[in-house]
């Protein structure tokens, strides 16, 4: 009893307690509909194995297909969190940037004003490559204009949300670029049995955390983040880290760009990354992480960006038009943006108190 | 509710993660007196002021003011306004890219028949309200314009002007000058003879026998007792606040640290400045000596320092360090060559509020070491224990946030950074600010201790009496100048003469 106990309030004091449960409570939706139309009540969570068309054999389910959609948008809130935490800013550019990174791989891989191709103009690493090259430079811009000039974030990043997607254009000559090559689908495809991206995301998620939690990297962003004048005098170079912060949310944009890209063999400028800047900015807030900047959980982002997908695919199997879904998102959001607000948690470790002190009387 | 009482509060009780903060504390305030809250770090004097502003929610006992039917419970300061609570804390809460005006009647601006900020009619009674208290400000300028001493005016004629019956004046005079503080003082008694009750919060035992009615003190979350100025001696308030009789804070050895100025040079300035706030000075600071810097509040005391340590980088002159010139572009530089800075300023330039005990003790050794080299885990912890235990830092444990502990823990915490990065230079800007008396002489012991181990150390501090205590020797500064030395001969009279001015240049 003691032991179930401590670990009842272990799990009430972990951070992710409320991402969690966010998801969870979205899960419940399924299973709830699922059973109100007489299906298995667990379809939803299902997964069974389907062959291709090539031939080959794949995982299938709606949450694998959450996993799969949900990539890019958790690729970005990576970068995003970090952003977030040591600048207390948010870089509404990536959407942008993920489109230019797209256009840039496939206007390599395909060469300068071809707007369709089999054959790659260049070998598919060095597209690819520089794809995502694109992204870490934009982030250089971006970080340069945070950290030295000290142009607040939104404003910085504005010049590329309103830029980058035109210079893709300008890049593809204002063509939508096919790349009908079979390598180039890889990267929205399947890898054995998995989605591609959510392989993707997985690396991202490890490498950045190793390289967050095995150097004081980590550390040093948050400290940045809550006190960069403290973080000087302490011998931080917060403009450097700041800067940094600003290349890794770049070079992810990059990565998700590509995925996007790959999804679609194909460099469609005006749509790829579209409203994906706010996905990952609200992922980041879903993941229970202040946009104050400061403390934060790299986790809590990358399942806030999923939150969203399986808000999306949700509605979606309810039969709600794509047209209507967003207002639906943005309701399923309030509610779960309002339970992890301060007020509501205040409330209930107030009721938890006097529940206590009721029980000692 | 007694005839002349203007506010109680009986058995107020209060925990942090961790911590008893208040158990049962009692205090009562009259009309027309100022009552000193005394009490050492963490025994809970800030804990209280904030159940009584409503920045902490009490969890038992009940609060009652004259006029108000029933116990009050404020949610937030601006309740605490309405039944007549005014604050003014130790760190300035105010706004500094705002005007003085500004900040004076923010949340409260009159307004013109059309129900816009009258800008005109506000401007001109701060400027009646800041020239009845004798402070010479433009209140048209932004508050950042002006230094920390006027700031803190500026939030006590805030505070003032708020027609408040209890007036708490948490830690004020920790950054103003002597004539400032008297300044404040007669402004204290003013409102006492008009019937306000004034809270007073302050370390400085002094200040309490100049201008206090009453005492109560507060140990570790604790009331001990209410006492008349008159019935309690300074030696028995201090041993009421610290529950046993203090050892003679005077006596501190300093051998050795006389004869440091033969041992070599560790750091010369020659000719350093930085634009604006201190003009090119020379300083050499010898191996195991503690240097002084003596001056009146923003005479360039800090800056003096900052300008070393390059956390303002100098414009002119030259830095050598062991002989050796040097190139100071940023603080991690200074820190490279062996040097640390304990900021005045705790809040805004120590602390790293959000984080643990043990992450703000390594960040400066971390950062030393360079993001790539990380401190093994078990490192930080043996690190982090190490310092918690010889500073005997008051806190639940070392994972707990740094902002959760008392202002005089986290300028220990603050001084574990640094000696963990083991310097050869360390300067100490205002160590004992708003720290109690017993922490005080730690401290001051930790200095001259340090310096016996060969460190040198700048020190500055508004108590020339500490510096008496530590220092060999005395750079004074006068209106962002170095204009002389004292080596021998160190009297609180002398350093007054000296900052003062007269003929004791070299």
């Amino acid at each position: 009893m003691k032991n179930g106990k401590l670990s009842w309030k272990k799990i009430k004091s972990w951070n992710l307690l409320l991402p969690v449960v966010a998801l969870l409570l979205v899960m419940a939706v399924n299973i709830i509909y699922d059973i109100a139309n007489g299906n298995n009540p667990l379809a939803f969570f299902t997964i069974t194995l389907q062959q291709t068309t090539g031939n080959g054999t794949i995982l299938y389910g709606r949450i694998i297909d959450i996993l799969n959609r949900g990539s890019e948008a958790a690729i970005l809130a990576i970068g995003m969190t970090l952003v977030v935490s040591s600048s207390a800013g948010t870089d509404i550019s990536v959407g942008s940037v993920m489109s230019l990174c797209a256009s840039f791989c496939c206007m390599l891989l395909a060469g300068y004003g071809v707007s369709s191709t089999s054959t790659l103009a260049v070998p598919l690493a060095v597209g690819v490559l520089g794809g995502i090259l694109m992204g870490v430079v934009c982030g250089m811009f971006n970080g340069t204009l945070v950290a030295y000039f000290k142009i607040q974030p939104m404003v910085a990043t504005l010049i590329l949300f309103s830029a980058a997607r035109a210079i893709g254009l300008l890049l593809c000559n204002d063509l939508i670029v096919y790349v009908r090559n079979g390598s180039y689908a890889f990267f929205g495809g399947f890898i054995g049995l998995l989605p591609t991206p959510l392989v993707i995301t997985a690396i991202c998620a490890v490498i950045i955390t190793l390289l967050l939690k095995k150097t004081a990297l980590g550390m040093f962003i948050q400290s940045v983040g809550i006190n960069p004048k403290a973080s000087r005098i302490a011998g931080l170079n917060s403009k450097r880290i700041i800067f940094l912060t600003y290349v890794l949310c770049g070079l992810f944009a990059g990565i998700a760009g590509i995925v996007a890209s790959s999804r679609i063999t194909s460099a469609d400028s005006n749509n790829i990354g579209l409203y994906l800047e706010m996905d990952a900015i609200l992922a980041v807030a879903l993941g229970g992480n202040s946009l104050g900047g400061g403390k934060f959980s790299l986790a809590g982002s990358i399942i806030g960006a999923y939150t969203i997908q399986a808000i999306t695919t949700t509605l979606y199997a309810l039969g709600v038009s794509a047209a209507q879904a967003p207002v639906f998102k943005a309701v399923i959001v309030v509610i779960i943006v309002a339970i992890q607000s301060e007020p509501v948690r205040n409330y209930f470790k107030k009721a938890s108190l006097a529940k206590k002190a009721k029980e000692v009387a | 509710m007694e005839d002349n009482v203007v506010l109680t509060a009986r058995g107020i009780s209060m925990t942090f993660p961790g911590v008893k903060a208040l158990e049962n504390v009692d205090f009562t305030l009259r009309k027309g007196e100022i009552h000193a809250l005394m009490g050492e770090n963490g025994a809970g004097k800030s804990t209280l002021i904030k159940c009584l502003t409503g920045i902490n929610d009490f969890e038992a006992g009940e609060i009652r003011i004259d006029g108000i039917d029933g116990p009050v419970k404020n949610h937030s300061t601006r309740d605490a306004q309405n039944v007549g609570i005014s604050t003014v804390y130790q760190e300035v809460n105010l706004c500094p890219n705002l005007s003085v005006a500004e900040n004076l009647f923010i949340g409260r601006e009159p307004m013109t028949k059309l129900h816009t900020i009258d800008r005109k009619s506000y401007n001109k009674r701060s400027q009646v309200i800041m020239d009845e208290l004798g402070i010479s400000v433009d209140v048209t300028q932004n508050l950042e314009n002006y230094s920390l001493a006027i700031q803190q005016m500026v939030a006590i004629a805030r505070a003032v002007d708020m027609d408040c019956k209890v007036l708490i004046l948490d830690e004020p005079t920790s950054s103003l000058d002597d004539e400032e503080v008297e300044k404040l003082f007669v402004l204290m008694r003013k409102l006492r003879d008009k019937g306000v009750g004034i809270i007073f919060v302050t370390h400085f035992l002094e200040q309490v026998y100049s201008v206090c009615d009453r005492i109560t003190v507060l140990r570790d979350g604790h009331f001990v007792g209410e006492y008349t100025v008159e019935e309690l001696p300074r030696v028995k308030l201090v041993a009421a606040m610290m529950g046993k009789d203090l050892d003679d804070l005077a006596e501190i050895k300093k051998e050795g640290a006389e004869n440091a100025i033969n041992n070599p040079i560790e750091i010369s300035a020659k000719g350093l400045s930085h634009t604006g706030t201190v003009k090119p000075f020379n300083l050499d600071i010898h191996k195991g000596e503690v240097v002084g810097v003596a001056g009146l509040l923003g005479s360039g005391r800090s800056e003096l320092a900052r300008a070393i340590y390059g956390a303002d980088k100098a414009n002119t002159g030259t830095l050598s360090v062991n002989g050796k010139d040097v190139k100071i572009n940023q603080p991690i530089d200074a820190i490279n060559l062996g040097m640390g800075m304990l900021p005045d300023d705790r809040k805004a330039e120590g602390i790293i509020a959000d984080l643990s005990v043990r992450e703000n003790i390594i960040l400066a050794l971390q950062a030393r070491k360079g993001m790539f080299k990380p401190l093994s885990r078990a490192k930080q912890e043996e690190l982090a224990d190490e310092y918690i235990k010889l500073l005997q830092v008051k806190t639940p444990n070392r994972e707990a946030l740094i902002k959760q502990l008392s202002g005089g823990n986290q300028q220990k915490v603050i001084l574990a950074r640094w000696l963990a990065t083991n310097p050869d230079f360390l300067i100490l800007d205002e160590p004992t600010r708003g720290i109690d008396i017993g922490t005080k002489s730690e401290i001051q012991k930790l200095i001259v201790k340090l310096a016996g181990e060969g460190k040198s150390i700048l020190f500055i501090s508004s108590e020339i009496s500490e510096m008496l205590r530590t220092c060999s020797r005395m750079a004074i500064m006068r209106d962002g100048e170095k204009v002389g030395e004292l080596d021998r001969e160190l009297t609180q009279e002398n350093v007054m003469k000296a900052i003062a001015g007269g003929d004791t240049e070299k």
